[in-house]
């Protein structure tokens, strides 16, 4: 298989603009500049890409809702605010290939007539934010950022706005909120970025991977991007995989990879040769999968399809000594953690879930527990003005349902089932 | 008061934007890298500069987890992940060893005001858990006898 996120990224100073450009890196962008925005932007249409953010929302569309206004600003986000727990893939492209984005972004900026595009990257990645900032200033020293970019008619700023420690900021609207100074909580939808996003202004917010796929669709074509993985979700994935395998790390392979040969073939199978327990399969959000899925195909249908998700393409990987109710507790801490308050049942469903999880986990559990967690999952799930919310009863269910023996367990007789 | 420098470098970050409150984040980044924290006298500072009221700035810095609003840290803030795949590998202990190796609780910072040992939600590094970071830096692929010498290096 051909690669195109993960080709630079093993070779000595992968982050400089020489390396990039001596790997035929800023073509792209060239050829980019020679056709008709909207053209690329039916490139991209036809090429099938979806949202690598989690979602999976086809990127060209997203693109085409943008107002063909030319007196309207427009701007481009690139949410580079990875922090679904389990999620380190964005990180790769950020900190060894950065220019294969930024020549995403510029691209993408062209398509859909933006003047301007901010990197959102979240705050505890101090070295990615440097090496991006530097990465952009060689950029402007070579013409590719800055003032009618290779001689046309196109100019174009980029800048990096870091975070600062919120998980809910991978959110988009309230990236956009963040942007502006505010806090990060979400906005009311609609009116959707695409007509009112940041300053009002029409934006499209894409994913790190999702903007560094677009150089290559643009080389190759969109035919060459269709033909690689299932028809609805086609290119290729990055899978970070973590946990119980012997060798963990960010794998570039068609979407639709079959789970068993991410963990087996690429990432040396469980570690210590133990028995696999369960699954994550896209991100702690996305409920768990039990060992008889391993078959299954990593692509954002496939997983809908048996009510998980394909989410960022993280794999946590979990062996027969994990216990179950320690993770869930773990996860809905994180949710608590992070919600941001705005709505009333996920602020106080999960600090309650995780005041319930943790009593269980302490051997403190009471018999009616297990019911509570089912009824308090009940009033958040569908009640909450973002996805976060859902996220976290999406995975305690997921726990409630495939090892409702070790909560039970664990309440009768206050230790672990392992 | 903020220093000279800071206040050129939020001048610079306007430019960036099409409003001056987007600066907001960045402004409290620069003050907090210099002294380590923010204080009220800082917030208002930062207010008056990005044109918010004072209480615009303080729920901003109330927000976000990084910001530590009238919170010195020790020299060294030791963040530790406490999240699903480091917590699979051994984050519980990585953390008790920290505790004795400082002789603090989590929370806390050490009496010589060197070090300020507190737990993180998911870094992004997954892949070489368990790992923690300190100021800046992320240390991964951690073992107890590597905790022992990342601290011992900077005491």
């Amino acid at each position: 298989m051909e690669k195109m996120l993960l080709n630079n990224v093993d070779k000595p100073n992968s982050e400089k603009i020489s390396t990039y450009i001596s790997g035929g890196g800023y073509k792209s962008l060239e050829a980019a500049l020679k056709k008709e925005p909207e053209k690329l932007i039916e490139t991209v249409k036809a090429s099938g890409l979806r949202g690598r953010g989690g979602a999976g929302f086809p990127t060209g569309l997203k693109w085409s809702f943008i107002p063909k206004d030319p007196t309207l600003a427009k701007y481009l986000v690139c949410n580079a605010d990875e922090g679904e727990p389990g999620t380190f893939k964005d990180r790769v492209i950020i900190e060894k290939d950065p220019h294969l984005l930024i020549e995403g972004m510029i691209i993408s900026s062209y398509a859909i007539g933006g003047a301007t595009s901010y990197i959102y990257i979240r705050g505890e990645f101090v070295q990615g934010t440097k090496i991006l900032e530097e990465a952009i200033k060689e950029a402007y020293e070579k013409g590719y950022l800055g003032k009618n970019i290779l001689g046309s008619k196109f100019s174009h700023d980029m800048h990096v706005h870091r975070g600062f420690g919120a998980y809910i900021c991978g959110e988009e609207t309230a990236l956009l909120e963040s942007l502006e100074g505010l806090r990060g909580q979400p906005r009311k939808k609609p009116p959707f970025p695409a007509l009112a996003g940041l300053y009002a202004k029409p934006t499209v917010i894409n994913n790190v991977e999702t903007l560094s796929c677009i150089p290559a669709i643009v080389s190759k074509g969109a035919d060459w991007f269709k033909g690689i993985g299932p028809e609805k979700s086609p290119g290729t994935k990055l899978f970070c995989v973590s946990g119980h395998v012997e060798k963990p790390g960010t794998v570039e392979l068609p979407m639709g990879t079959p789970l068993r040969e991410i963990i087996y073939d690429h990432c040396g199978g469980i570690k210590g040769g133990k028995k696999i327990k369960a699954i994550v399969p896209g991100g702690v959000s996305a409920p768990i999968l039990m060992p008889s899925y391993l078959d299954i195909a990593m692509d954002f249908d496939t997983l809908a399809a048996k009510k998980t998700m394909l989410g960022s393409g993280a794999i946590v990987v979990m062996d027969e000594t994990t216990c179950m109710v320690k993770v869930a507790y773990i996860v809905n801490r994180f949710f608590s953690h992070e919600s941001c308050g705005k709505c009333t049942p996920c602020r106080e469903g999960t600090a309650w879930l995780t005041q319930v999880l943790k009593r269980i986990e302490y051997g403190k559990g009471k018999k009616s527990d297990i019911k509570l967690l089912d009824e308090v999952c009940d009033n958040i799930f569908g009640n909450t003005f973002c996805p976060l919310g859902d996220g976290a009863v999406m995975a305690l269910r997921g726990f409630l349902h495939n090892f409702r023996d070790e909560f039970e367990y664990h309440i009768e007789r206050k230790e672990c089932m392992v | 008061m903020l220093s000279d420098k800071a206040k050129k470098e939020i001048e610079e970050i306007h430019g960036r934007y099409h409003s001056r409150r987007s600066a907001t984040m960045a402004a409290m980044q620069i003050v907090q890298a210099e002294g380590g924290h923010l204080t009220e006298a800082d917030m208002r500072e930062i207010a008056e500069i990005v044109g918010v009221n004072p209480v615009q700035v303080q729920e901003v810095g109330a927000f976000y987890s990084m910001y530590n609003v009238e919170r010195p840290v020790g020299k060294y803030h030791v963040q530790v992940c406490r999240n699903i795949s480091c917590s699979l590998l051994g984050a519980e202990h990585i953390i008790e060893t920290l505790e004795k190796k400082l002789n603090i609780k989590t929370g806390e910072t050490t009496t010589d005001k060197l070090f300020t040992l507190t737990t993180a939600e998911c870094l992004g590094s997954c892949g070489t858990a368990p790992m923690m970071q300190i100021n800046d830096d992320y240390y991964e692929d951690l073992t107890d006898a590597k905790v022992g010498e990342i601290i011992g290096k900077l005491k």
